[in-house]
């Protein structure tokens, strides 16, 4: 039974450290999807962000600083993204592509530059990362001490969750960015700005892809390398399709998604089920969920369209 | 006048200027590296030129890119956008290497064999997209999306089986078997001094000539072009648009698996474990951009990407980061994708002064 409610309380702690990066991503993705900008360049963004926040942490020593900085930096390739697809009109896939590989590409490189010609940076002292909550609170491996011993920006995502609620359903600005993904054109014929609402929309994405990626080097693990965050950004966007586009569902499928790797981590360790075959659910689940379930309706009328202003 | 028009109105043009971008922003970033732009090219350019084994390297390099890159500019002809081809390529891979190791064959029949499941496996990777997308009405991006990465974690599964993996640890399968290679005969190798020169450059331009025949000289071909170019028209006109998507589908991803089958068979002759995705599929984007989804196009970018890559992987010699590569191609793929307004900026510029 002892063993049991350990392993109870290992899995949910794992579940709530595999989250966090996800459902930051996804709820940028539901923004900008939603005012309908397809972006398959998060995998792409959060690489920038993992990057720059283990910098940032690395020459700052501020955790919270440098989970900011990594956040403007998915901004910045969120502007790129937006530059292309809004006033450029360029094909938002291809668009993301780019980004997919400008991203990872740059972080390694300037990794390297930086590092001696490293591709991972050095391991950060646990005081340059993000700080725990509950640290000490519980006893040493208690249940409680297993359950909470996570940073305290997990929590803070779930909050940033429900503010991103909030913004989609309860402001002014939720509602034009959910009508300028559905009929742009009528937006603007009632003095939206369409352009300007989607830039904002992208632009937000980035951020918060940025942030999720620092997720990963400022608390999970201590360092950036290459391959922090494979699939993550894909597993987001497929959070995204899986919880109909709204932030409501993302953290619902991010959860769900969460506990598969964190199933991951744990049978790793006892080497029971291959951990490919766990890591390929989330993949799958969102396929049936799109055959079974979700159908055609769900995806925003304007996804992907090219918008030209008029005049 | 009408000269000047063409110019402008040629995807070349704009493919040149959005590479030629690349490189300037490439070197923007190398002199923030501290390293200096013309050290770093010209070691990029010396190592594909420098010597004629190098150029032996640079076509085993493009052969697989050849053959993504034209699975994916097949799709774009038809309509579809296969963003699959990563995971096409990798069953096709997987599947090639599978069965080099597992069976013993005289050549004869061994090689044909993979070559020709590595295709069917990628064909099929992708007719499945291509039901759901017909059936349920499923986007063929999101899917595609989801297979790559299932297809990615079944390799590393299957690499990991005790009946291909490499006996003694390592992160491989075992080598495949000499009868299922792709490779030149011994006395060409030796004669090319390159211990990997293969057929694949072959296959793959012999690939790109049946589909530009058939894109461009066949029913099947105006078809499938008639469909992408208008579904509803060519409905109208009696093409059944839900068969049209399926063979452009299944053809597109067969080809992306031949990539992977030559990459197994002719360049490594085992799979590693991925700890990253390999990215063939996503270079065949970028090869089918710069090649203007034209089959011959794509030769001539493959060899293109090639190079960059073969070359890419010699920069570290010089000190400079081999992701340079990445920054340039990422570039370029932004550049076209944007070009599409400036096309439409000159053409109402030079109408303009054709009216005055």
């Amino acid at each position: 039974m002892d063993v049991i409610i350990k392993n109870l309380g290992l899995l949910i702690n794992a579940t709530l450290i595999a989250t966090p990066p996800l459902l930051l991503a996804a709820l940028g993705s539901c923004f900008s999807e939603r005012s309908g900008v397809v972006n398959i360049g998060i995998e792409g963004m959060m690489t920038i962000g993992a990057f720059t926040g283990a910098v940032m942490g690395l020459t700052t020593g501020n955790g919270w600083l440098a989970f900011f900085c990594a956040g403007l930096a998915g901004a910045l390739f969120g502007l790129i993204h937006a530059i292309a697809c809004v006033s450029f009109h360029a094909d938002q896939t291809i668009a993301g592509t780019a980004i997919n590989f400008l991203g990872p590409g740059l972080a390694v490189f300037l990794c390297k530059a930086m590092f001696n010609n490293s591709s991972d940076t050095p391991a950060m002292d646990p005081s340059c990362k993000l700080p725990k909550l509950f640290e000490g609170v519980f006893p040493a491996g208690s249940f409680w001490s297993n359950v909470l011993n996570v940073y305290s920006v997990a929590y803070l995502v779930f909050v940033l969750a429900f503010v991103c609620w909030f913004v989609f359903y309860k402001t002014r600005f939720g509602s034009h960015l959910r009508a300028v993904g559905e009929h742009p054109e009528a937006c603007e014929s009632l003095g939206i700005d369409v352009y300007r609402v989607r830039y904002i929309c992208v632009i937000l994405s980035g951020f918060l892809a940025g942030l999720g990626g620092a997720f990963v080097t400022l608390a999970t693990i201590n360092q950036f390398r290459p391959s922090v965050i494979v699939g993550q950004g894909f597993i987001a966007i497929a959070a995204v399709i899986f919880g109909k586009f709204s932030p409501e569902g993302a953290v619902k499928a991010c959860l769900l998604f969460g506990l598969c790797s964190g199933i991951k981590t744990l049978a790793g360790q006892s080497n029971t089920i291959s951990p490919n075959l766990i890591s390929m659910i989330p993949y799958i689940v969102t396929i049936l969920a799109l055959v079974l379930f979700v159908g055609k309706a769900h995806t925003p009328a304007a996804n992907g369209k090219i918008f030209v202003k008029s005049k | 006048m009408n000269k000047k028009k063409s110019i402008l109105d040629s995807n070349v043009f704009y493919t040149m200027i959005a590479i030629v971008v690349g490189f300037i922003i490439g070197a923007v970033f190398l002199m923030i590296a501290g390293i200096s732009p013309a050290v770093a090219y010209g070691k990029l350019i010396s190592s594909v030129f420098g010597k004629p084994k190098y150029l032996i390297w640079t076509l085993i390099y493009a052969s697989p890119l050849i053959f993504t890159g034209l699975s994916v500019a097949f799709s774009f002809r038809t309509g579809v956008f296969n963003i699959g081809a990563e995971g096409q390529f990798v069953v096709g891979a997987l599947t090639a290497c599978s069965l080099g190791i597992l069976l013993d064959l005289p050549a004869w029949i061994h090689v044909p064999l993979c070559v020709i499941a590595a295709a069917l496996a990628g064909g099929i990777w992708s007719l499945i997209v291509g039901i759901l997308k017909v059936k349920r009405g499923i986007h063929e991006v999101l899917s595609f999306i989801m297979f790559n990465w299932i297809a990615f974690y079944l390799s590393n599964y299957v690499v990991n089986l005790e009946v291909i993996h490499k006996e003694g640890g390592g992160e491989a399968t075992k080598d495949v078997l000499a009868s299922s290679r792709l490779l030149f005969p011994e006395s060409l190798r030796t004669l090319l001094d390159c211990s990997a020169a293969n057929w694949g450059i072959v296959l793959a331009v012999a690939a790109a000539v049946l589909i530009w025949v058939i894109i461009e000289k066949t029913t099947l071909g105006y078809k499938l072009k008639a469909v992408g170019f208008n579904s509803s028209g060519a409905l109208y006109a009696g093409i059944n648009a839900d068969a049209s998507v399926l063979t452009a589908l299944g053809i597109s991803g067969a080809l992306a698996g031949l990539g992977g089958a030559v990459q197994i068979l002719g360049m490594s002759g085992r799979l590693s474990q991925f700890a990253g995705q390999e990215g063939f599929g996503f270079e065949g984007i970028t090869v089918a951009l710069i090649g203007s989804s034209s089959p011959i196009g794509c030769i001539f970018a493959g060899l293109f990407y090639g190079a960059m890559k073969y070359g890419g992987s010699k920069l570290s010699i010089v000190k400079a980061p081999s992701e340079v590569v990445d920054i340039i191609m990422g570039c370029v793929i932004l550049f076209i994708a944007i070009s599409q307004i400036f096309r439409v900026l000159f053409g109402s510029i030079l109408k303009k002064k054709e009216g005055n």
